[in-house]
C-alpha cells in the first residue's frame, strides 16, 4: 500500500515546496460555479424572511453562474495559445495536483455546466412563477442553491473522493425539496429515495477505499495512470462497480426503480430540475470514468449497449402503461437515458460524441416538457391523461408549448432530437452493433406514440371533467405570466439546438475527441507536479 | 490487524445488508448506519492498518499511518450522520402521518397487488361455480 504523500514526495515532504505555480486569470473562474451558489445560499439563509431579497440573490447568482460558464467554455474550447489546450485545470488551496483537489474544466464539463446553469436559471424563474412552494418555504431558495453548487461540482471535480462529496451536497439538496411540505405522499416515495441514494453513496465510499487500497490515490488523473498497473479482473471489477454506483443515479436498468416512484410527488418546478438534471449528472459520472480512469480492455462496451436496450425498452414501456403525466415523462427519462448509455458503450468517437450531444438536448427538451406539464396541470387541476382533453382549444400556447419539444423528443426531423438519433444510430451502424440500432429505432417508434398519445387526450377530444375541475377551482385556471415566459424560454433553447445543431455537434465531436484521448487531461492536471522541489 | 478489520467490515455489512431488508424505517436507519461503519472501517484499512497515528513529528513513512483516508473517513462519516438524521426527521413525519414507520409499496406495486387480487377474486368465483355445477351433477 502506497501512501500518496510518501510516494509523491519521497522522505523531505516535510521540507518540499507543494504550493502550485500562480495560475492564469481563467483558472480562477473554474470554482466560481461552486462558489457562488454557495455563497448566495448562505445569505439566503440570514434573509430567510425577506423572500424578495432571497429571490433576488438566487437570480443574481445563477445569472453570475451563467456568465461565468460561457466564458469558461469560450475559453476551454478556444485552445489557442495555450499549453494544457482545451482544459483549464485549478488547485483548490494551491496544493499540487495529486495532494490537493484538483479542479478540472474540459469541454465536455463545460457544455455540461452552460446547459446546467441555464437550466437552472430558467426553473428557478419558474418556481418563483408559480408562486407556492417557492413562497410557503424560507428553505427553497437555499436549498435549491445548494443543489445548484453540488451539480456544478460534480462537472468541475477531478478528484473522484470530491466528485461523491458533489453527490451528496447535490443529494441532501434534493432530499429536502422532494420532500419539502412533508405531504403523506412525499414522505412515503421520500424515504425510497433517501434509501435508496444512501446506499448508493456507502456503495461509493466502500468503493473509495477499494480504489485507495489498490492505487494509493483518489486523484482522478492519477488514477488513469495507475489503474493500467493493476491486474486486468481488479480493473475490470472496478469499472463495473462504478457502473453500478453511478447507475442507480443515472437510472439504469436494472436500477432504476426509484426514478419514476419519486420523481413525480415533489413540486412542479422541482421535478423538473430533478428530472433535467440529477440524472445527467450520473450519466455524466458514467461518461467520465468509464473513458478517463480504464484502459480499453475494462471498459465494459458490450454490457454496456445490453443495459442500453434494456433501458430504453422497460422506460419506453413504462411510460405507455401509465395514465398520470408525470409519471409518464419520469419513466420516459428511464428509456432516454438507455440512448446516452449506447452511445458512450460503443467507444468510438462518433457514439461518444452522440451521447454528448444527446445529453445536451435531452437536459433541455425533458425539462421543458416537464415545465408544460406543470402549466397543463396548473391550467386544467390535474395530470390524468384521462381527466383531460380539449387543451388545444383552452389553452393554444400551451399546446404549442407541448408540441415543439415533444415532436423534438420522438425525434422527428428537423428537431434535435432528429440530430441526436440520427447521430447515435449512424454510430451504431458505424460499429456494426445491428441489434442496439433495432432497438433503438423500434423505441423510438414508441417513443412517437406517448407523445401522440399524450397530444390526442390533453389537448384534443373532449373532456367534462376537465371541465368540471377547472370550474371548481377558478384560481388555478390563470397561469401566471413568469411561468409561461420560464418555458418559453426553454423551449426557445431547445428550437436553438435545432438551429445551431452544427456547430454543437462539432463542439460534441472535439469533446469527444479529448475524452477518447485521456492523456492530454493527465498531462493537464499533472503538469503542476513535476515542479515539485523546482520551486512553484 | 488487517485480519480482524476485514471481519469487522464484513460482519457489519453483513448485518446492516439484513437490516436494509425489513420494512420499518428504524431498522433501516440502523441498517445504513451499519453498512456505512463497515465501509468507514473499510476505507481506514487503506491506511496501512497498523494503527499507528496519522501525524506525528517524524519524515519516516514506516513511522506513521497515511493520513488521507482518516480524512476521508471524517468527511464520510459527517456526511452520512447528517443524511441520517434528515431520514429520522422523515421518518418521525411519517409516524405523525400514519402513526406507523413501515416503508409502503409504492404506486406501481399497489397497482399491480390490486390487479392480481381482482384476478385472484375472479378465479376463485370461476372455481365456485364450476363447484357448484359439479355438485349439481351429483
Amino acid at each position: 500500500m502506497t501512501s500518496a504523500l510518501a510516494s509523491v514526495l519521497g522522505a523531505d515532504f516535510l521540507t518540499a515546496d507543494v504550493t502550485a505555480p500562480s495560475s492564469g486569470i481563467f483558472d480562477a473562474l473554474v470554482p466560481l460555479p461552486v462558489l457562488l451558489p454557495l455563497l448566495a445560499a448562505s445569505l439566503s439563509v440570514i434573509f430567510a424572511r425577506l423572500r424578495n431579497v432571497q429571490r433576488v440573490l438566487s437570480i443574481v447568482a445563477l445569472l453570475g453562474v451563467v456568465a461565468n460558464n460561457v466564458v469558461l467554455l469560450s475559453r476551454v474550447d478556444d485552445a489557442t495559445g495555450d499549453a494544457a489546450g482545451g482544459i483549464v485545470v485549478s488547485q483548490a488551496g494551491g496544493w499540487v495536483a495529486p495532494l490537493g483537489i484538483s479542479l478540472v474544466v474540459d469541454r465536455l464539463s463545460a457544455i455540461m455546466l452552460v446547459v446546467s446553469s441555464l437550466m437552472l436559471l430558467s426553473v428557478l424563474i419558474y418556481a418563483i412563477g408559480q408562486d407556492s412552494e417557492e413562497r410557503r418555504f424560507a428553505a427553497f431558495h437555499p436549498v435549491y442553491l445548494v443543489l445548484a453548487a453540488g451539480v456544478s461540482a460534480s462537472f468541475i471535480t477531478g478528484d473522484l473522493f470530491n466528485l461523491f462529496v458533489a453527490f451528496e451536497m447535490m443529494l441532501v439538496a434534493s432530499y429536502v425539496l422532494l420532500t419539502l411540505g412533508g405531504r403523506a405522499g412525499q414522505v412515503r416515495s421520500g424515504m425510497s429515495y433517501i434509501v435508496i441514494s444512501l446506499i448508493a453513496s456507502t456503495l461509493f465510499i466502500t468503493t473509495l477505499a477499494l480504489f485507495y487500497s489498490a492505487t494509493g490515490t483518489v486523484n482522478m488523473a492519477e488514477l488513469a495512470e495507475r489503474i493500467p498497473e493493476l491486474s486486468s479482473g481488479v480493473r475490470t471489477g472496478f469499472s463495473l462497480i462504478l457502473i453500478a454506483v453511478f447507475g442507480i443515479k443515472a437510472g439504469i436498468f436494472p436500477l432504476f426503480f426509484w426514478l419514476p416512484d419519486s420523481y413525480p410527488t415533489a413540486p412542479n418546478a422541482v421535478t423538473a430540475i430533478f428530472a433535467g438534471l440529477l440524472t445527467k449528472v450520473g450519466v455524466y459520472a458514467i461518461i467520465r470514468t468509464q473513458l478517463l480512469l480504464f484502459p480499453a480492455d475494462a471498459q465494459q462496451g458490450r454490457l454496456l449497449l445490453v443495459v442500453a436496450g434494456c433501458t430504453m425498452v422497460v422506460g419506453v414501456l413504462g411510460a405507455l402503461a401509465n395514465d398520470d403525466l408525470q409519471r409518464i415523462l419520469s419513466f420516459h427519462i428511464i428509456s432516454h437515458i438507455g440512448y446516452m448509455i449506447m452511445g458512450l458503450g460503443l467507444f468510438t468517437l462518433a457514439g461518444v460524441a452522440g451521447a454528448g450531444f444527446y445529453v445536451v438536448h435531452h437536459i433541455v427538451v425533458k425539462t421543458a416538457l416537464f415545465l408544460v406539464a406543470g402549466l397543463v396541470e396548473r391550467k386544467a387541476g390535474s395530470d390524468r391523461l384521462s381527466r383531460l382533453g380539449g387543451m388545444v382549444r383552452s389553452a393554444p400556447m400551451i399546446a404549442v408549448l407541448y408540441a415543439l419539444p415533444a415532436l423534438s423528443i420522438a425525434g422527428l426531423p428537423p428537431f434535435s432530437g432528429f440530430v441526436a438519433k440520427f447521430a447515435l444510430v449512424g454510430a451504431a451502424i458505424e460499429a456494426e452493433q445491428w441489434a442496439i440500432v433495432a432497438v433503438a429505432l423500434f423505441v423510438s417508434l414508441l417513443t412517437m406514440y406517448v407523445m401522440s398519445r399524450i397530444w390526442s387526450s390533453v389537448f384534443w377530444g373532449e373532456s367534462e371533467d376537465g371541465v368540471v375541475m377547472a370550474r371548481l377551482a377558478p384560481g388555478f385556471t390563470k397561469v401566471p405570466m413568469l411561468m409561461t415566459a420560464a418555458t418559453v424560454v426553454v423551449v426557445g433553447l431547445s428550437l436553438a439546438l435545432l438551429v445551431f445543431a452544427g456547430p454543437l455537434y462539432d463542439l460534441a465531436e472535439r469533446a469527444a475527441t479529448d475524452l477518447l484521448n485521456p492523456q492530454r487531461y493527465i498531462d493537464a492536471v499533472l503538469a503542476s507536479s513535476t515542479n515539485v522541489g523546482v520551486g512553484g | 490487524m488487517s485480519v480482524l478489520l476485514a471481519f469487522a467490515a464484513a460482519f457489519l455489512f453483513a448485518t446492516g445488508t439484513w437490516l436494509l431488508l425489513q420494512r420499518r424505517l428504524s431498522r433501516i436507519i440502523i441498517g445504513i448506519g451499519l453498512i456505512g461503519h463497515g465501509s468507514n472501517v473499510l476505507l481506514l484499512t487503506s491506511s496501512n492498518g497498523r494503527g499507528l497515528p496519522p501525524i506525528i513529528d517524524s519524515a519516516d513513512p514506516t513511522d506513521f499511518a497515511d493520513p488521507l483516508p482518516q480524512a476521508l473517513a471524517l468527511t464520510s462519516i459527517v456526511i452520512t450522520f447528517g443524511v441520517t438524521v434528515f431520514l429520522f426527521a422523515v421518518g418521525f413525519r411519517s409516524w405523525k402521518l400514519t402513526h406507523d414507520d413501515v416503508v409502503e409499496d409504492d404506486v406501481e406495486d399497489r397497482f399491480i397487488a390490486r390487479r392480481r387480487a381482482d384476478r385472484d377474486v375472479e378465479e376463485s368465483e370461476a372455481a365456485e361455480r364450476e363447484h357448484a355445477v359439479e355438485e349439481d351433477r351429483v
